[in-house]
């Protein structure tokens, strides 16, 4: 599904992440850790495309396509999914209709017929449910004056809609209180199926206790240091990043 | 930046689709202004002594004035009034009885527009019905519904019926909130003034249907000049549109309307324009130099008039919709999008001044500038001695995209009565690639993100506008600034 090779990139010149491999495959939760500055929100910032990074190497192929080369919204629309560390504002424009127009986009560069309005509004309230996020918000401008859970329930409320095949979380965590993460966390492992995969950063090992990874990286210093299963989560947790960097 | 730049350049090319022109044989006056000229128009007209009174009073006055350039934050050159024809009107073949009879070639310019003037097809049409005046360089061709209207009591007419059909009316309205002499283009369009549209409402009485004026420049180095009179009386309400487009043309042209409001006691009317006329081009050639006076008065208790007005049009912009808010409790609103592009210019605001007690009004301006262009709001805000427990909320919001343009905010606020209560608050953003990255992510194009983001920042004001106009504003907004990211 995901195969990353030697991906070096960097921003401003400075060389961040030195030559990433990773293979993931499909239906595979794949967690990311590591401390502050080793690359984590940098590499989901390249696989989704952000332009102020520039990749100096290294491939990337994405279903077989070279991810490196479709702008942002291609691949959003091949399947990539970022749930963003923060999730942005848009003031004026309802949840409902910025997911009206993405399906819309979405569906045509597929060559899917536009979806009817009655199967959209009951695919909103299925979704909804799923994140047990209140039908008001969603009705509500992007984002604007939701509090930090409602923010990133917004996120994987999203992700139900635009029904990725790899989703990527980025700090999904950071700023949920734990009923928050249970929430959330239960949303993504109802959409977690054979044909979905998911990247999940985090620094802390206490979300990958509600969404079981199939395994653990750690990222340090642009370079993936040791990879395991959720064992290596939990003595990370009890070792600190430290001596495994070491 | 240099990319985005580039990304602006390549994207803001949203292309004006009303720029062709049409083949219509036209009666024109000669090139150029002069009391002859006044007099010309008048006769064309067969006008009354009083009419031509009333111009030639407005000429003489306008001959002693100066042209308004020290305070407007606009560039452009002097306007050579003697190369302007001041009156270009179709030739009527003869006395028209019947759409059938109107030059097939007017009709179709107007259909191209998308406005029908044939009354049938609206009406077995579900969407609400709107009764039209349509002006092609300065002459009103058509006014539909007139008669369904008359059956209220209504009187839905060309400024030049009014003038010979209802005198009193006329006499007693027009100048009573824009003198003659009131400023520069105020006094030329009262010397010039070839048409324009005459709406009364009498007592008690809701107006059923939308009113609208379509304004169309055709002719090439004509001016347009009209002028519309809109009096609400007692308790009497109204909705008039108004829409505009011009042809593309390489040369500048004049557009300098008078928009008169009266509105009696308990009264409301709602005034809303998209103004579309021809931009210019990329590089600032051609394109409608816009310089309008529009303003309401409040004579009565608890009337209320409310001005939205969406521009993405003209070189150069320069209108200020104003209320006058004379009677006690009466309320004004202003809601404005202006849209700025390529190197498009705009001063506009409003004018509120504060007359009778517990008046109140509201001033939203939504500035947006992309391009090279430059974006002003111009307002003031009056509070008289006297106007007790006056209230004003203003809100100036300017969103620039790229960094070649400028957005610029002059509030005045002049307060003569302690118990006033005004507010002022202004921000100024910038698209944040932030934003359209976001929605890239979605899979939303960065030209589709641009129109969501903007749509979004212009909820407020679009909302005011009766739905087949906002549908229309939102879709003008989209080619007027497709992609220009900041």
């Amino acid at each position: 599904m995901l195969s990353i090779k030697n991906l070096k990139a960097g921003i401003d010149g400075k060389e961040i992440l030195k030559g990433i491999n990773l293979e993931i495959g499909a239906g595979e939760v794949h967690a990311i850790m590591g401390p502050n500055g080793s690359g984590k929100s940098t590499l989901s910032s390249v696989l989704a495309g952000r332009t102020d990074y520039e990749v100096t190497g290294g491939e990337v192929l994405f279903n077989g396509k070279n991810l490196l080369e479709l702008n942002p919204e291609e691949r959003a629309r091949e399947g990539l999914f970022l749930a963003f560390q923060y999730p942005v504002e848009i003031p004026g424009v309802s949840t409902i209709n910025f997911l009206k127009t993405a399906i819309a986009e979405i569906r045509e560069y597929k060559g899917l017929p536009a979806l009817e309005a009655k199967d959209f509004l009951k695919m909103v309230k299925e979704k909804q449910a799923l994140v047990e996020l209140k039908g008001s918000l969603a009705s509500r401008a992007v984002n604007e004056g939701f509090s930090g859970g409602e923010k990133k329930r917004n996120e994987i409320f999203q992700m139900a809609m635009l029904e990725p095949t790899l989703a990527i979380l980025d700090e999904t965590d950071s700023g949920l209180d734990i009923d928050a993460l249970r929430v959330v966390a239960n949303g993504v492992n109802k959409l977690r199926s054979s044909t979905r995969s998911f990247v999940v950063i985090t620094h802390y090992q206490r979300l990958l206790d509600y969404i079981v990874p199939d395994f653990v990286h750690v990222l340090f210093e642009g370079r993936i240091v040791k990879s395991g299963d959720k064992e290596l989560a939990m003595e990370l947790e009890k070792k600190g990043y430290g001596e495994l960097t070491r | 930046m240099q990319k985005q730049n580039e990304l602006i350049d390549q994207q803001i090319g949203g292309e004006y689709k009303y720029g062709w022109s049409s083949d219509i044989e036209m009666d024109t006056a000669p090139m150029g202004l002069s009391e002859e000229i006044v007099r010309f128009i008048s006769k064309k007209k067969k006008e009354p002594d009083w009419m031509l009174e009333f111009r030639l009073k407005a000429y003489r006055h306008w001959l002693k004035m100066e042209e308004p350039k020290h305070w407007a934050h606009l560039d452009y050159p002097v306007i050579d009034f003697q190369k302007i024809i001041f009156y270009a009107a179709p030739k009527p073949k003869k006395e028209l009885k019947s759409l059938d009879e109107v030059d097939p070639e007017l009709l179709k310019t107007f259909e191209k527009l998308g406005i029908s003037l044939e009354e049938q097809k609206r009406l077995s049409g579900v969407e609400s019905r709107i009764a039209v005046d349509a002006v092609i360089d300065s002459v009103s061709v058509k006014t539909t519904f007139k008669e369904t209207l008359a059956e209220k009591g209504i009187i839905f007419c060309s400024f030049s019926d009014a003038v010979q059909e209802h005198p009193d009316l006329i006499k007693r309205y027009m100048g009573s909130v824009v003198p003659g002499t009131d400023n520069y283009f105020a006094a030329l369009n009262s010397a010039v003034f070839s048409d324009g549209s005459f709406c009364y409402i009498p007592k008690g009485v809701r107006c059923p249907m939308e009113l609208s004026t379509y304004f169309r420049i055709n002719a090439i180095g004509t001016g347009q000049f009209e002028r519309t009179l809109i009096v609400a009386d007692e308790g009497a309400y109204v909705s008039y549109l108004e829409g505009c487009t011009a042809p593309m043309r390489d040369e500048n042209q004049l557009h300098a309307a008078i928009v008169e409001i009266v509105a009696h006691e308990k009264a409301e009317v709602k005034y809303s324009t998209v103004q579309n006329w021809y931009p210019g081009d990329v590089n600032g050639k051609g394109g409608i130099y816009n310089f309008v006076t529009k303003r309401g008065i409040c004579l009565g208790d608890d009337s209320k008039i409310s001005w939205t007005q969406v521009e993405t049009g003209s070189a150069i912009t320069w209108k200020y919709p104003s209320v006058i808010l004379k009677g006690n409790n009466s309320v004004g609103e202003f809601y404005s999008v202006a849209v700025t592009n390529n190197m498009q210019q705009a001063d506009t605001g409003t004018k509120m001044i504060h007359i009778g007690k517990n008046t109140r009004s509201t001033i939203v301006s939504k500035g947006i500038s992309a391009g090279k262009s430059n974006n002003s709001y111009r307002g003031l805000v009056r509070i008289n001695k006297g106007a007790t427990r006056a209230r004003n909320h203003s809100q100036c919001d300017s969103l620039l995209m790229g960094d070649r343009c400028g957005a610029h905010t002059f509030p005045y606020i002049e307060i003569k009565d302690k118990s006033a209560i005004v507010e002022h608050e202004a921000t100024t953003s910038k698209i944040g690639e932030d934003q359209v990255f976001y929605c890239n992510q979605r899979g939303i194009s960065t030209e589709k993100a641009i129109g969501l983001i903007v749509n979004g920042y212009c909820k407020e004001v679009l909302n005011q506008l009766p739905m087949e106009f906002a549908v229309e504003a939102q879709k003008l907004l989209a080619v007027s600034l497709e992609g220009s990211v900041g």
